[in-house]
């Protein structure tokens, strides 16, 4: 950081370092950090200590710390602020900090590290933080000298939110935290090697536009990028306009009314049978703020064979990076759409007969391939308590999960109407990720309904954050979809394994209401079907606890349809 | 295919390894690489070969460009450009005719006797790649002892200069 300008006029009694940091964060409208202490960030913890402005949620691991900040960012679209110690609490951030990496979720992480004299000594809890975080971070800044720091700050935020966001990691050895200058925060980020582009190319949006007033079996397949652009708006005026059938990725639920006529459902490997055959069949795909990515596509030599590819994304390197596009279009959604939408107006664009398509789409739509039939006599389909979860809740309720067969039920089964309510891990695929993101959400919205879907595998890899919970009282409903099965591994294991579960099996399982109830919360065991319902009632009744309630669920259950790796579209399994 | 890569980076710690951890990251090799500051002292300049189709260099400069320390990127393969690498030779003598052939090879090559000692001649040469492939390999019945290259330095032919991007 060497070309750091401090600002010109700075007020004329000096701060100390970590007294700057609280005043970066004040400048950036930080009110919410999610963190750990430990030796090397104790200057900043008593300043933090010292004041009333930033609130500081303590968590029970560092991993929890960055997954809460993913979920308050996801759910709000501003920054997650994280502050961890240096060593051990910056390795234990790793997992958070890729999962915001691949799901593009802006963060601002805070590490600790030793004195700057005993860097590359091999310290006591030192480690090459921006060496490990380097290939999992959209940018990492060693703060050398307190005189660098805030404009590192002003960068680390600027970065982490324009552009396709991702996290940002800001290393602050102790000694800068203690040197003293007067402090000024820059109001220009003076990066002169990054301007993300924002507006479409013209000429571009109009061979776009021609392309769409052509096409006679178009889909539109939009991902996170129209949540994370905040372009849902322009999506449903883009697809009312022109009738086009709409699908989205995981990623990118709830940017497109579930129940709207015109949603296909998701697409990709448990995406529905008209997405995929849709997909398959086009002949113009609308990609937007979507990447391609290989559960989304399957087989790459037989994706969508007969399409002509329109791509919209903010990020240059997503264009055409595993499948091709025809006409590239870089720039931010919103924009781009709002563009488009403009063009498809004003032009002179007749307008192809598409019914004939929607025909078909419905023909195949009539698969119901999201499906699931409850014995009342048997045993709990978790597809049962989801349904039933949706309803109950009109499908307005900010829905976390963890990874596996859940959050797939979640995500064919849960409607979302409006855009950020769900909140997964999708990218990293990362078991652990639902209970801390709840806390981040419910911490950025305290009167909403914030539910966690999870299964007794994954719940149990951060099941400490119970703790956090009720220290702050976040009264989150914890849907424990209990199988007794890492229950994708399970289904893997049946299809591709001859049914060898090879540590599959979840044995020696705590009694999780006794476990909920020991952190002082409410647990709540449902094993009947009939059951269901009213418990769901109790739990949402219970509006200001924490439940824990553990659906004992069908283990032998799996996700339909399914495109098995290395499949096509057209080669789904749908029972 | 091989390729040259010149790119202005900013001039901070760290942004060589980020360059070489994307390599690294997608599995493609760096067959040379130079950096050096330029004259605004802010920023440094990186020639780097490698070799991939133009899909896999499409995807490498746009990954490259979305380095928050990388200025500006050309693939100079794709543009009439002068390119140079320089070599040192060290060369073991056995007897008196083997300075003459040196000396031969060298007027050939322009090459340039850089350091003699009792036993070793070092003699430098500066020409494209093949050249100094082409040099080494006349060197053949000597005894080489020990060759370093500089990697290819590039430059677009003509008025073009690469420079801070001033649009968006």
């Amino acid at each position: 950081m060497d070309n750091l300008k401090p600002n010109p006029e700075p007020e004329a009694a000096p701060l100390t370092g970590a007294e700057i940091f609280i005043r970066c964060l004040l400048e950036e409208e930080v009110r919410l950090v999610f963190g750990y202490p430990g030796g090397a960030v104790l200057h900043i913890y008593d300043e933090l200590h010292k004041q009333r402005e930033v609130d500081h949620i303590l968590v029970r691991h560092e991993q929890g710390a960055v997954h809460a900040a993913e979920g308050y960012a996801k759910a709000t679209g501003r920054p997650g602020v994280v502050l961890v110690t240096s060593g051990p609490g910056a390795t234990n951030a790793v997992t958070g900090i890729a999962d915001a990496y691949l799901d593009s979720v802006p963060l601002v992480v805070f590490t600790g590290q030793v004195r700057t004299a005993l860097i590359g000594n091999d310290a006591f809890q030192e480690v090459d933080t921006v060496g490990i975080t380097r290939p999992c971070v959209k940018h990492n800044i060693l703060v050398k000298q307190v005189e660098d720091m805030p404009l590192a700050i002003k960068r680390a935020f600027h970065i982490a939110a324009t552009g396709r966001p991702g996290p940002v990691v800001v290393d602050l050895p102790k000694d800068v935290t203690e040197q003293k200058i007067p402090f000024a925060y820059p109001q220009d980020p003076q990066l002169r090697s990054y301007r993300p582009t924002v507006e479409g190319h013209a000429g571009q949006i109009k061979r776009a536009a021609r392309l769409m007033a052509k096409a006679t079996r178009p889909i539109i397949y939009s991902g996170g990028g129209v949540i994370a652009a905040n372009a849902q708006e322009e999506l449903i005026e883009l697809a009312h306009l022109t009738g086009f059938p709409v699908t989205n990725t995981l990623m990118g639920l709830g940017a497109y009314p579930g129940t709207d006529p015109q949603f296909i459902q998701m697409l990709g490997m448990h995406g529905s049978y008209e997405a995929n055959m849709a997909m398959h069949h086009s002949d113009t795909l609308i990609a937007v703020g979507s990447r391609f990515d290989d559960r989304i596509t399957g087989r790459l030599d037989k994706f969508c064979p007969y399409a002509k590819v329109i791509h919209v994304d903010v990020d240059p390197s997503s264009i055409s990076k595993n499948f091709p596009a025809h006409v590239p279009v870089v720039g931010d959604a919103r924009h781009v759409l709002q563009a488009l939408i403009r063009e498809l107006r004003t032009g002179s664009y007749a307008m192809s007969d598409i019914e004939p398509w929607w025909g078909q789409i419905r023909e195949w739509a009539k698969k119901e391939s999201f499906a699931y039939e409850q014995d009342m006599e048997a045993a709990i389909k978790p597809q049962y308590v989801l349904d039933r979860l949706y309803r109950q809740t009109d499908g307005d309720a900010y829905v976390t999960s963890d990874v596996g067969q859940h959050q797939m039920w979640v995500a064919q089964l849960y409607k979302f109407s409006k855009p950020r309510r769900w909140i997964n891990s999708g990218g990293l695929g990362t078991m652990g990720f639902g209970l801390p993101a709840a806390m981040g959400v419910q911490l950025a919205y305290p009167e909403e309904l914030v539910c966690c879907v999870t299964g007794e595998a994954s719940i149990q890899m951060c099941i400490q954050e119970l703790s956090t919970c009720r220290q702050y009282g976040l009264p989150i409903k914890i849907i424990n979809l209990n199988n007794r099965y890492m229950g994708m591994v399970r289904q893997w294991q049946d299809f591709f394994y001859d049914s060898r579960y090879a540590m599959s099996y979840m044995e020696a399982l705590p009694d999780f209401v006794k476990l909920a109830e020991s952190y002082g919360h409410v647990g709540m065991k449902i094993e009947k079907p009939r059951d269901v319902e009213p418990a769901l009632r109790e739990i949402l009744s219970l509006k200001d606890r924490l439940v824990f309630a553990d659906f004992v669920t069908d283990p032998t259950e799996n996700v339909f349809p399914m495109i098995a790796p290395g499949a096509a579209h057209n080669e789904m399994i749908l029972s | 295919m091989r390729r040259i890569l010149a790119a202005l980076l900013e001039n901070e710690s760290g942004t060589l390894s980020r360059v070489a951890n994307l390599f690294s990251a997608r599995g493609i090799n760096i067959e040379s690489l130079t950096v050096t500051p330029t004259a605004d002292e802010t920023m440094s300049r990186m020639t780097l070969v490698t070799f991939g189709d133009d899909r896999v260099l499409e995807q490498v400069t746009k990954q490259l460009h979305k380095l928050v320390d990388v200025v500006t990127v050309v693939d100079m393969t794709r543009q009439n450009h002068v390119e140079r690498e320089m070599a040192l030779v060290k060369l073991r003598l056995r007897d008196a005719g083997c300075v003459d052939d040196l000396q031969r090879i060298n007027k050939m090559y322009r090459g340039r006797i850089a350091d003699v000692s009792a036993l070793c001649y070092t003699s430098e040469v500066v020409g494209t790649s093949d050249e100094i492939d082409a040099y080494i390999a006349a060197m053949g019945q000597h005894e080489v002892v020990e060759v370093v290259r500089s990697g290819p330095l590039g430059i677009v032919r003509g008025e073009q200069v690469l420079a801070v991007r001033q649009n968006h």
